[in-house]
């Protein structure tokens, strides 16, 4: 069997609050952004990673991507452990791994030409000949749609869809077989989305490339995403195939997300009622371990992710 | 009477590099007690229409014409800036999408409310306070009287937007204009904003102009829809008739493209090409190099924006009468 292109075990991030300094009494105050989260992102495949602000998810995202170091855990790159490697050591693998942004703007450099920022990732790596370089830069501009012309414009020429189709060539060009996207469509105008979403698509079956998408948009999520993981307060509380997710969410956390997404038809209409964090937290599900089709992974009272049927994991108190 | 009517408005902003068309003839009215979804993507123009609409836009660069443009039954375009704060906050009063830019951040909630209510009414300094917490109170947040006592930092961005809300409808406004007020929110907190204000609108019977880019909030909150683009009008009409029969080729693309409608990993639909530049707008229909079905005609005319069906309006000429 082959290892996953990622894999997250156990993956926590705290942040210090403030306090704790040399004169203060007692251990300093955490915040935990990232609560034990386990994650698998099979090749070829693409797994959306879902909730709202400060749910963590582009917390997970960044330490995946070992932009920012993690607490505790391991990241797993094609089945070689990459948590605790150096820059020098680690640099072979960002080649594999690659990341685009929300915002396209702030992410490509004004000053550089956009055939210059998409064969830059070539010049850092030292991968062949300027000449080369240049081409390559050319053939991936075409690749995401874009004019070959296009290698000798700036960025502030471009529109917002065609600032991230720079993005994901940039993000390509060195062959990576994992992508992080961390809400590459949120920016964009509604006509607009659905051209880079089936960008995405194509290249993903095109290269075979394993794509972790972070997004609070379920509609594209629904269209896009081989599986789902939702994610409130720092911890991975549902994950399912994606169709389980829209059809038979168990968490309610999860329940509430998709109630609440505007749906696209005014016969629809209706009233909805709000939960609270607090109310979510409450109504965590319980089962009871002989209603299990597995026994549940530790002896506790604490809420912990329980396998149901269908690849379908959510968190729930398990009672005996 | 219509609590808002624009008539052939026309948007112009000067710029170093020439003139940007951001409106371009755009008409519509609002009945009273109405709710109108001004819907369309980024330079499409509707917010440009309904900050000409308030007079928020500064004069020049900005450079605002219409036939007629009245709100309350008041002329707008001749109005003094007396005339027009009179009309702001009274006849109408506008939400936008960042709430933490529209407010002071070195004075607190209550203050700024309160200080909006005696800009317009004859009240004191502690019942206008007092009036500020009531207004609080409206849009259902939770202990009104300490949170008039926050500044906007200490306020989630869901908190800050029903302040705005509870600041707007402070001088019982005949209108609500709300531009993009949930975007930059989060699903969830959306959705209770989106309740509040269909609530609020349904409670004091005012008129309400949604302005979105998400069909979804359309389809959610309003009664007739304003469909935006390239500056223009392209298409009205009652809410269910235009998700059940869009009459405009953008209407109908930007339906078919509205992601995760059915089951299934699947491409979407994509419209190709992208919105037209506002310094540089195509000749004809602002749609045609983008449509499914424009021919040479369309290049040629500008298609009017005239009427269809019962109650609808669409400015194509490929669509029958």
């Amino acid at each position: 069997m082959t290892a996953p292109a990622l894999e997250l075990r156990k993956l926590t991030k705290s942040f210090p609050l403030r306090g704790g300094g040399l004169f203060s009494r007692g251990p300093a105050a955490e915040h935990i952004a990232v609560n034990q989260v386990d994650l698998v992102l099979p090749r070829n495949k693409v797994v959306a990673l879902v909730g709202e602000s400060g749910s963590g998810k582009t917390t997970t995202g960044l330490l995946a991507l070992r932009l920012l170091s993690s607490s505790a855990g391991q990241i797993l790159l094609n089945g070689e452990d990459i948590t605790h490697l150096n820059q020098q050591a680690l640099k072979p693998h960002r080649r594999n791994m690659q990341v685009v942004f929300q915002d396209s703007y702030a992410s490509l450099d004004p000053m550089m030409t956009l055939g210059e920022i998409v064969a830059e990732p070539l010049a850092i790596h030292a991968m062949g000949a300027l000449a080369e370089r240049r081409d390559k830069a050319r053939h991936w501009l075409e690749r995401v749609g874009l004019d070959g012309s296009y290698a000798n414009r700036y960025p502030h020429e471009l529109s917002g869809g065609q600032r991230q189709r720079v993005s994901v060539a940039r993000a390509l060009i060195l062959g990576a077989s994992v992508l992080v996207a961390d809400e590459p469509t949120s920016a964009l105008d509604v006509s607009v989305k659905a051209q880079i979403v089936n960008l995405l698509q194509d290249l993903q079956a095109d290269m075979g490339l394993a794509i972790l998408f972070i997004s609070h948009d379920l509609s594209v999520v629904r269209s896009l995403a081989d599986e789902v993981i939702v994610m409130f307060r720092g911890r991975v509380v549902e994950r399912a195939p994606t169709d389980r997710i829209f059809a038979n969410a168990q968490h309610p956390y999860t329940q509430s997300l998709l109630d609440a997404v505007p749906v696209a038809n005014p016969k629809a209409r209706r009233r909805r009622s709000f939960l609270n964090a607090e109310e979510i937290s409450s109504r965590t599900p319980r089962f009871s371990a002989a209603d299990l089709e597995a026994a549940p992974l530790i002896d506790t009272a604490e809420p912990q992710l329980v396998a149901l049927a269908g690849s379908h994991f959510v968190e729930a108190v398990v009672t005996t | 009477m219509p609590l808002v009517e624009i008539e052939d408005l026309y948007v112009s902003f000067s710029q170093h590099d020439g003139l940007v068309q951001a409106v371009r003839g755009v008409s519509f009215e609002l009945a009273a007690g109405e709710s109108l979804g001004i819907v369309g993507e980024s330079g499409s123009g509707k917010s440009v229409t309904c900050s000409a609409l308030l007079r928020l836009l500064r004069e020049p660069p900005a450079r605002i014409t219409a036939k007629r443009m009245t709100l309350g039954g008041n002329d707008v375009l001749g109005a003094d800036s007396k005339a027009i704060s009179q009309l702001r906050g009274r006849v109408a009063a506008m939400v936008f999408q960042d709430p933490m830019t529209s407010l002071d951040p070195v004075f607190t909630i209550g203050k700024q409310i309160a200080e909006t209510i005696m800009a317009h009414r004859k009240v004191g300094k502690d019942e206008a306070l007092q009036q500020a917490v009531e207004a609080l109170r409206r849009v259902e947040i939770k202990n009104p009287e300490a949170v008039a006592k926050y500044y906007p930092h200490q306020l989630s961005g869901g908190m800050l937007q029903r302040t705005m809300i509870a600041m707007a409808l402070s001088c019982e406004p005949d209108v609500l204009i709300a531009d993009e007020p949930t975007t930059a929110l989060d699903v969830t907190i959306q959705a209770q904003i989106l309740q509040l204000i269909k609530d609020i609108q349904v409670q004091t019977g005012m008129g309400l102009i949604m302005i979105t880019h998400d069909l979804g909030v359309v389809a959610e909150t309003v009664d007739r829809v304003v469909v935006m683009y390239g500056g223009k009008v392209m298409e009205t009409g009652p809410v269910e008739a235009i998700f059940e029969n869009p009459l405009h080729p953008y209407t109908k693309a930007l339906l078919n493209s509205i992601p995760g409608q059915t089951a299934g990993k699947q491409r979407l639909v994509e419209i190709p090409g992208h919105s037209p530049n506002p310094a540089h707008p195509p000749a004809g229909c602002p749609f045609h190099p983008r449509c499914p079905i424009a021919t040479i005609e369309c290049r040629q005319v500008t298609p009017p924006l005239e009427a269809k069906a019962e109650g609808r309006m669409a400015a194509c000429i490929k669509v029958a009468a």
